[in-house]
């Protein structure tokens, strides 16, 4: 009894720390981005040409602020798979309607109307045209929205009927985006020619257009750290401790009074409101929307980031997404056409992001469960079995 | 004590609560509404055009045969380690590009001749090897050592091992779909209009006998009898002297093998290869074990033959929504599906045991 007493005292001593450097983590993220800033804004243009070449090669702004967009997205995905430990395959179809919404209400797309609310454009201009930060708050809306009709009817299933679900909805959402040029005689997406271009987005007065890199980067990192401050406040609160319940043991959360369905629902529509608002800063980042690139590899992507940073750990998802999407964006061109350019080959690297993905979450599987960056609750629950006696036995 | 032992043997629940009434009913009306609508727009279809009718059913149930090869190798594999093998869609592909290699580059078979045939038989047996391999070699290095891991590992394992064969798939085949010349005989037999290729005819002579051998594999001999044991409770079938690796290799190795010779039929019938083609199936044949029933054999293959069926009508109908609605019309199933009727047609609802 008394051994166990001391086992138990620290763990609650390091609880304490948790907090602390969760405050750490939060500096430090403010004080990386405003460097990033800094560097991006004003040294570059001094530094070298070499140097400056360098940048560009290898970590261009524009693949700086696409990588934001995946951290927002994985954020969410974290608070689905992560906190209440729903595997959600389908993701994508959040972000895609993110990325609609963008399309539908900031450009000239819907000819019919002519409806104006804080845009940026002038007001002649035929189209729907809100405020990119109404358009945010509204795809959120929508995305939530679209989280709990997905989820309602599919939640109640076993977790691996339930990905199955989801993986049936990421690919009926983008086909339906496809295909929607006609629907009964309705022009819903523009089908593959996408809608492009979007409007500005309205800064303080100032109008933003897509080459405006540092201004827009300044409002993905504020929208990243909304969304961090959000996991955070959840995975306290009494929402995030019934959701860490349910990842642990559904029926025993069920047994202690947690309403297992509206619980679910709500990492579903938060899930999703973060897939929303990504959706919209991707459509921004890339001025337009376009509908063969919501495929199920953007699914895979995200959960790879997801399961290597650490599930449900806030900062290691962050630091996953940012790995990974670089790597997606940036790493494997031009890493491959240096390898290329040394050694006389001829590889196409890009291509290897299949792999890359696959091997990490196989290996992060076997070998590391809980991510890099663990969450020291989800590492006990993950290994809980690894020394059984009938695994040891050969079973 | 003694209700609740035979409750849970006979799968029937004798007290039932208001909300599983309410949810019975509302079952019972969606089955009598969706088989309604479904009859009704048969029905149109075949007045408009009996021959494009009976054409499509043709079309759709070869498709079904081969659905069904790819959703037995889902079902007896959920059957015995209650895993999705997300994987399993993309061994059908490697399966069928390793036959189109197999057939038209590495013995340049391009054209029916006695010869081809003969390589195409001995395909058969080279592709089932080898898709069946690939299948107890991921089992043995990954999803083994998940075993007692909580669900979302081995998940996400077969998520990734899904990525690293298509993988495989995209440098062997390259990045773009790939035609490949059918060395099987081309004519048709003739009915009034409605044409019955011969390869069908040999995809139906492939399929049924496979089947009817997995059949008998898993419910007349010993080492199905051991399966069947692994799949009720891994613990007590070990106790019973049963080797639970093997036996659980052995399942793998069986839904590999019919997932290559789908590979194989599929290169031969429809002539494709490329490097999501798994992806695509594979959800497709999933999609027909759970209606069927996941875990029950003949269930996966009613469900395959529903689905073809009902792929076959939409994409080649008159009245339908056409080709490019052919995965949503499937996935709105599986998900009509998932909210009345989790267990499937032939499936028994299972009481979770703590």
């Amino acid at each position: 009894m008394a051994n166990q007493m001391t086992i138990g005292t620290p763990t609650r001593k390091k609880k304490g720390g948790d907090a602390l450097s969760q405050k750490k983590w939060a500096m430090g993220f403010v004080i990386a981005a405003a460097i990033v800033y800094v560097l991006y804004g004003f040294v570059l243009s001094r530094l070298p040409f070499g140097l400056q070449d360098f940048f560009r090669t290898w970590l261009p702004a524009t693949s700086l602020n696409e990588a934001l967009v995946w951290v927002i997205c994985a954020l969410g995905l974290n608070i689905v798979v992560g906190y209440a430990g729903l595997l959600d395959l389908g993701y994508v179809a959040f972000w895609a309607i993110g990325g609609y919404s963008a399309g539908w209400f900031m450009s000239a797309f819907f000819q019919q109307v002519n409806i104006h609310l804080g845009g940026t454009t002038v007001v002649q201009s035929r189209g729907i045209h809100i405020s990119f930060w109404g358009v945010l708050i509204l795809a959120a809306i929508i995305c939530a929205f679209f989280g709990i009709v997905i989820g309602a009817p599919t939640l109640r299933l076993k977790s691996d009927y339930l990905a199955l679900v989801t993986l049936g909805f990421g690919e009926i959402i983008p086909q339906v985006f496809v295909n929607g040029e006609n629907i009964g005689g309705f022009n819903l997406s523009n089908g593959t020619k996408g809608i492009t271009p979007l409007d500005n987005i309205n800064l303080l007065g100032k109008q933003l257009g897509p080459f405006d890199l540092s201004q827009k980067y300044i409002i993905f990192v504020f929208l990243t750290s909304i969304m961090v401050f959000i996991s955070l406040r959840l995975r306290g609160g009494r929402l995030g401790r019934a959701w860490l319940a349910i990842r642990e043991d559904e029926l025993a959360a069920s047994m202690m009074g947690v309403p297992l369905m509206r619980t679910k629902l709500s990492a579903y529509a938060v899930g999703a409101m973060a897939g929303g608002i990504g959706g919209v800063a991707f459509a921004t980042h890339v001025n337009g929307v376009f509908a063969d690139r919501f495929n199920f590899s953007i699914s895979i992507i995200l959960l790879a980031m997801v399961v290597l940073g650490g599930m449900g750990n806030v900062w290691g998802v962050m630091v996953g997404a940012l790995v990974i999407a670089w790597v997606n964006s940036t790493g494997l061109p031009a890493g491959g056409n240096a390898f290329n350019n040394v050694f006389g080959t001829n590889i196409n690297f890009p291509s290897y992001n299949f792999l890359i993905f696959g091997l990490v979450l196989v290996l992060m599987m076997l070998f590391k469960r809980e991510g890099l960056l663990p969450e020291s609750r989800l590492k006990m629950v993950l290994h809980e079995h690894d020394d059984d006696e009938t695994m040891k036995a050969g079973a | 004590m003694a209700t609740a032992i035979s409750t849970a043997k006979s799968g029937k629940v004798h007290s039932i609560s208001r909300s599983e009434a309410r949810r019975r009913v509302a079952e019972r009306i969606a089955a009598v509404l969706f088989s309604t609508l479904g009859a009704i727009w048969l029905g149109a279809n075949l007045i408009k055009s009996p021959a494009q009718f009976f054409q499509a059913a043709i079309g759709g149930l070869s498709n079904g045969a081969l659905y069904a090869l790819i959703a037995l190798g889902y079902t007896i594999v959920y059957g015995i380690i209650e895993l999705i093998n997300f994987a399993h869609g993309d061994l059908f592909m490697l399966g069928g590009v390793f036959s189109a290699y197999f057939i038209s580059v590495w013995f340049g078979q391009t054209k029916s001749s006695p010869k081809a045939w003969l390589i195409f038989v001995v395909c058969l047996f080279l592709v089932m090897a080898f898709t069946a391999s690939i299948n107890v070699a991921i089992e043995r290095f990954a999803y083994r050592r998940l075993r007692r891991a909580p669900k979302l590992a081995p998940l996400i394992t077969a998520v990734g091992m899904s990525f690293i064969l298509q993988f495989v798939g995209l440098t062997w085949n390259g990045s773009g779909p790939k035609n490949w010349n059918s060395v099987l005989p081309g004519g048709a037999i003739d009915i009034s209009g409605v044409k019955i290729y011969y390869v069908t005819l040999i995809l139906f002579a492939v399929t049924i006998p496979l089947l009817l051998l997995l059949t008998f594999i898993v419910s007349k001999t010993r080492q199905g009898k051991a399966m069947r044991a692994t799949a009720q409770d891994q613990d007590a079938a070990r106790l019973m002297g049963i080797d639970v690796n093997r036996t659980i290799s052995f399942t793998f190795a069986i839904g590999g093998a019919l997932a290559g010779a789908a590979g194989l039929l599929y290169v031969e019938t429809i002539g494709t290869t490329s490097y999501n083609l798994g992806y695509q199936l594979g959800l497709i044949a999933f999609t027909s074990a759970v209606l069927g029933g996941i875990g029950n054999l003949s269930g996966a293959v009613l469900g395959a033959v529903l689905i073809g069926l009902i792929q076959g009508l939409n994409d080649g109908l008159p009245i339908g929504l056409g080709q490019q609605w052919s995965q949503t019309v499937v996935f709105s199933i599986l998900i009509m599906l998932m909210v009345f009727k989790p267990a499937g047609i032939l499936g028994k609802q299972v009481i979770e045991k703590v």
